[in-house]
């Protein structure tokens, strides 16, 4: 096991009162596995990361949890300790390649700052493997680029040259927080596929910051949904996609437009807002938007329940005994609600034809012929 | 880079006649007749009469100054009415002690404005930048007179460490050389001239460097609070790299424009002469003397000083843009449009 995050909560001392930004949360990287966190703005996906990282600014700070990086406690580390971890053991990628590089140095001098920082090496060195750092993710006539400032590079490009620094050092884990989310969609199939080939060529583990369930579909191993600060749903891709059992996934899988959809229907949105952080509904954040809300569930909090490697934090599946169970994706877009056994919905039928090829992959291998 | 440099200078030529044609007319307008005061309040008309017929000063005013453009031209701004003395001349004895003045109070107010700046960006709201930012404050609101009047009780007055007038001990003056005592001394290798200058130097120099030191912090402040706001601050932290690092290599750096702008400004004005500093410490600088000239009608001096101080303004200005492109990689000049 490579991260394990246990009972991490993030919180933000504001004046009006704490926003609890990361809630509970736990979970585990391995080794050269790509891990997505999905969640809309504000769900503390991005606080997440910036936690791991040791990264996150005041007023914001870790409440409670550990973050163990190969059995060590990153929040007990000092600030040296810290500081030979980040860019070296654990890298990142920031959503917006157009304001994440430095404007007044060239390309070259910000990534050998990087390498020089961890690695013992000569100016010289550090420059040839800065230039085959730009060759390797796809920067054409690296040598020459690598002087350029990064006003002189398109967005594609300079999130290249921000993974070519993330990766200077050889991570064993690299946190992409929403990469692609300011690009268009060709040079996000781009950046993506790099991502795949550098998890391929160094054997990294990759956390996926994203809110895009296309790029969930496309690069990950392993989703967790992740709803006001606290983990809704965790899943394989394919689980996920095939059966969502928490009433927000299927609600956010059905308010992705289909290719095929008629143009007259309207598309699906989950009804109402996402709670003021500092004014939580008590019980389940999610009861009051959820179609299947029952009493119980503005009054408790439901646990993070495993179904056989499917964990879903709702009381539609937290027993047997409840006679409404699983839901199904068509029964949740009818209105209606399923009431068949938890057990039951293994039979349910995910009710899109996805628009991305892995995703119809997935709807396929829910069968089990894949 | 260059065609734009040649450019700028170029434009010097519009901006000086303007500048002399201003300063021409408010002198012949405002200021009160130089004949009584040249020749003393007993003078008799004839003589006041032939005295502005000698300087040209019955001349319609046009006349007067298609005179003075022909002499500027030729480098020759006249003489001084009361001391005969070249205006050229006059202007070079007395500059020298401007400049060093200036240059030691601007180096001073950076250093300490910038420094300030940042700690105090940096440790927001803390202690550090609640005492920052009074001294700021305090900075921007004291007279210098009186803060040079203060200078001078403690330093001098109480405590001797610093003399309270003038630029050197006449008895340690350098040869001269470029005319600044602290270089001067440094070249003739007279460490006694070179440490008694400084001595003379610092209080003046302190007292003119608050406002601009005030100023400066300031500015560095704002300027650092929005740059460590920026996405690349935090991918250099994600790097791994030191905190002084971050702050001074990426988050200074990129903040360093308006910054080098307001040194810009306050040395511009700095050089124009402080005519308070200048009289407080009795330092035998351009500004003091300027407005003793500006008191007696000496014409010509006037129009001189004013025209030197406007170059300087418009060359100082001209150097912070060039610094800009070295600093902002993004600003380029192309000479087409200024």
């Amino acid at each position: 096991m490579l991260l394990e995050v246990k009972n991490l909560s993030t919180e933000f001392k504001l004046k009006r009162g704490i926003v609890k930004a990361v809630d509970d949360i736990s979970f585990t990287i391995d080794k050269g596995e790509i891990l997505a966190i999905v969640g809309e703005s504000g769900s503390g996906k991005s606080v997440t990361s910036l936690s791991i990282m040791g990264l996150l600014q005041k007023p914001g700070r870790i409440a409670s949890g550990e973050i163990l990086f190969k059995s060590q406690d990153l929040n007990k580390l000092s600030k040296n300790e810290l500081k030979k971890i980040r860019g070296n053991h654990i890298s990142m990628i920031f959503q917006e390649p157009m304001t994440s590089l430095n404007p007044v140095w060239r390309i070259k001098d910000q990534i050998m700052e990087s390498i020089m920082t961890h690695m013992q090496i000569s100016k010289k060195q550090a420059l040839a493997r800065t230039i085959e750092m730009l060759d390797t993710v796809g920067i054409p006539s690296a040598a020459q680029r690598a002087n350029d400032y990064p006003h002189q590079m398109s967005g594609g490009m300079r999130q290249r040259v921000m993974t070519a620094m993330a990766l200077a050092c050889e991570p064993e884990l690299l946190i992409a927080d929403e990469p692609t989310t300011a690009l268009d969609v060709t040079i996000q199939a781009q950046i993506l596929e790099l991502l795949y080939r550098m998890r391929e060529k160094f054997n990294m583990a990759v956390l996926l910051i994203t809110h895009d369930l296309g790029v969930v579909s496309e690069a990950a191993d392993r989703v967790i949904v992740m709803y006001c600060g606290k983990i809704m749903e965790e899943a394989e891709v394919r689980s996920l996609f095939t059966r969502p059992l928490h009433p927000y996934t299927v609600g956010l899988l059905q308010s992705i437009p289909q290719i095929d959809d008629d143009s007259e229907k309207r598309l699906y949105m989950i009804k109402g807002m996402v709670p003021n952080p500092l004014n939580m509904p008590q019980g389940c954040p999610f009861s009051d938007r959820c179609d299947h809300s029952m009493e119980r569930c503005s009054k408790e909090m439901p646990e993070l329940k495993d179904i056989s490697g499917h964990k879903v934090r709702c009381f539609l599946y937290q027993s047997e005994s409840i006679t409404c169970g699983g839901i199904t994706a068509t029964s949740a877009s009818a209105g209606a609600k399923g009431c068949k056994k938890a057990n039951s919905c293994e039979d349910s039928v995910f009710g899109h034809k996805a628009g991305f090829s892995l995703c119809e992959e997935a709807v396929e291998g829910g069968s089990g012929e894949k | 880079m260059l065609k734009y440099i040649i450019k700028r200078i170029l434009m010097l030529i519009p901006v000086l006649i303007g500048v002399s044609i201003i300063v021409f007319l408010i002198m012949r307008v405002f200021s009160p007749d130089p004949a009584p005061i040249v020749l003393g309040q007993h003078a008799t008309q004839q003589a006041a009469e032939a005295w502005r017929q000698a300087n040209g000063l019955n001349d319609p005013i046009y006349l007067q100054y298609f005179h003075y453009l022909k002499g500027a031209i030729t480098g020759d701004l006249g003489t001084s009415y009361y001391t005969k003395i070249p205006v050229t001349k006059e202007i070079l004895t007395r500059f020298p002690a401007t400049i060093e003045l200036a240059i030691v109070a601007i180096v001073l107010a950076s250093l300490f404005g910038i420094l300030i700046g940042v700690i105090s960006a940096v440790k927001k709201n803390s202690i550090f930048d609640n005492a920052g930012m009074l001294l700021a404050l305090i900075g921007v609101s004291m007279p210098i007179f009186w803060l040079g009047i203060l200078l001078i009780i403690f330093f001098s007055g109480l405590i001797h460490w610093f003399p309270s007038n003038g630029r050197i001990n006449p008895l340690l003056e350098p040869i001269h050389v470029t005319g600044f005592y602290l270089i001067d001394s440094l070249m003739t290798g007279d460490m006694s001239a070179f440490k008694d200058a400084l001595q003379h130097i610092i209080l003046p120099a302190s007292a003119l460097a608050m406002y601009s030191m005030a100023i400066i912090t300031r500015m560095t402040r704002s300027s650092m609070l929005d740059t460590l706001q920026q996405d690349y601050i935090r991918t250099a932290r994600a790097k791994g790299i030191g905190e002084g690092r971050v702050i001074v290599r990426h988050a200074l750096r990129n903040g360093l424009i308006p910054i080098i702008t307001v040194i810009g400004l306050q040395l511009g004005s700095l050089l124009g002469g402080a005519v308070l500093t200048e009289t407080v410490f009795s330092w035998p600088g351009i500004g003091a003397y300027t407005v003793a000239c500006i008191l007696k009608s000496d014409f010509p001096v006037v129009q001189g000083v004013v025209l030197l101080v406007a170059t300087i303004f418009v060359l100082v200005n001209l150097l912070v843009d060039v610094i800009y492109a070295f600093l902002d990689p993004r600003i380029k000049y192309s000479g087409k449009e200024v």
